[in-house]
């Protein structure tokens, strides 16, 4: 008891017999530095690595995209050109055209991620037997990383060796080399949708069987009370129910995917041609083959600007359901 | 009713919250589609300013009161 005491209470226990002013004294000189000092010192590391490879980079890309930097003539000096970097970026049709084609390539794998994700969802939430098994296959894409899914789908969509076209053979009829999934301009935008859904639509699923588990199950007693068709029950119980968090997988996998660079950059390069060519790839490009370096700083604060608002929003509907 | 009351209530009434980030997240939406719609090269103009005002706008705009 008297540890405990000397634990919870080190003032008084651990100087006995010693006036106030004294024991105030000597507990200065134990402590030594006060609790917001011990504070910061914890957190300093922290924000010295925040401020060195997050703030910094950040503050000097800002700088560059106000300048003619050229890094393959470097020796240049630094010319000041205001906002011309930005003026060029948003007068360019061919950015332009690679933001469109980056918006389908959002649209169409969200949309094909929230029905196959959602799908998968009610399935799982139906407690079968050796549904965690069956679980964890499905996540097993999700927990890949993107350079190794980008790898191993090439060899996949290889139209000599790859086991893809075989199968489309065996079902079309069509001869397997004699169409390539990542070569063809009319096949290769809907191979990025397709590999991308296959990896990430077990994410959605995950945030979709969370909304499906928080229905709790007096409503559906009630609506079976009521005699309403498992269909009328999915409308009017289910779906509306799980809307949030659909919102929630809608906005974060539309994010990542404007994003999105390592996978298509693996499966395609931006090819055949620019087909595949998503902003993030045009930005690579004019990084570090063009090496316009004030041009594609002002390009990444433009897609910057762009994922931070719609950060904001996401923020805002996961307090949303987190209300809920 | 105090002053500072007063004023509180004088802010909450012309700074709510809700309406400012419903405006400002409107904002934001509108610039994201001008940015990737394929119609007008115009409207892709004006739409890194769009987002960029929403933006700035919701941050000041998150610090009202309720």
């Amino acid at each position: 008891m008297d540890k405990m005491t000397t634990i919870l209470q080190p003032d008084h226990a651990t100087f006995p017999g010693m006036s106030e002013p004294a024991k105030s004294r000597a507990m200065r000189h134990v402590r030594g530095l006060s609790d917001r000092t011990i504070a910061w010192l914890f957190v300093a590391p922290t924000i010295a690595l925040l401020l060195a490879i997050n703030i910094f980079p950040l503050v000097w890309m800002i700088r560059l995209s106000f300048t003619s930097l050229n890094l393959s003539m470097s020796y240049l000096p630094l010319r000041f050109v205001g906002l011309d970097n930005f003026s060029d970026i948003l007068t360019d049709e061919d950015v332009w055209i690679r933001l469109q084609t980056t918006a389908q390539f959002v649209i169409w794998s969200v949309a094909l991620q929230v029905i196959i994700g959602f799908g998968l969802a009610l399935l799982i939430n139906r407690q079968f037997r050796g549904h965690s098994f069956w679980t964890t296959i499905i996540l097993l894409p999700m927990m890949l990383s993107p350079a190794v899914v980008g790898n191993f789908w090439t060899l996949l969509l290889q139209p000599q060796i790859g086991p893809f076209n075989y199968l489309i053979s065996l079902f079309t009829g069509v001869p397997p080399s004699s169409f390539s999934m990542t070569g063809q301009v009319s096949l290769a935008p809907w191979t990025i949708v397709l590999v991308d859904s296959w990896m990430w639509s077990p994410y959605v699923m995950l945030i979709c069987l969370a909304g499906l588990r928080s229905i709790p199950d007096y409503i559906y007693e009630a609506a079976e009370v009521d005699r309403a068709s498992a269909w009328r029950q999915f409308w009017s119980i289910t779906l509306p129910m799980t809307v949030p968090f659909l919102m929630l997988a809608v906005l974060f996998r539309a994010i990542e995917n404007f994003k999105m660079f390592d996978m298509v950059n693996l499966l395609t390069s931006g090819g055949p041609g620019s087909t595949t060519e998503l902003v993030s790839i045009t930005l690579k490009r004019a990084a570090f083959e063009k090496w316009r370096t004030g041009y594609s700083s002002a390009l990444a604060i433009i897609l910057f600007v762009t994922v931070f608002g719609a950060a904001n929003i996401y923020v805002k509907a996961l307090n949303k359901v987190k209300q809920r | 009713m105090s002053d500072s009351a007063t004023a509180k209530t004088g802010v909450s009434r012309w700074f709510p919250r809700g309406p400012w980030e419903a405006g400002a997240m409107t904002l934001i939406g509108g610039g994201i589609i001008m940015l990737v719609q394929p119609w007008s090269i115009d409207l892709y103009g004006y739409s890194f300013v769009t987002i960029l005002a929403g933006t700035a706008s919701y941050v000041i705009v998150s610090h009202y009161p309720e």
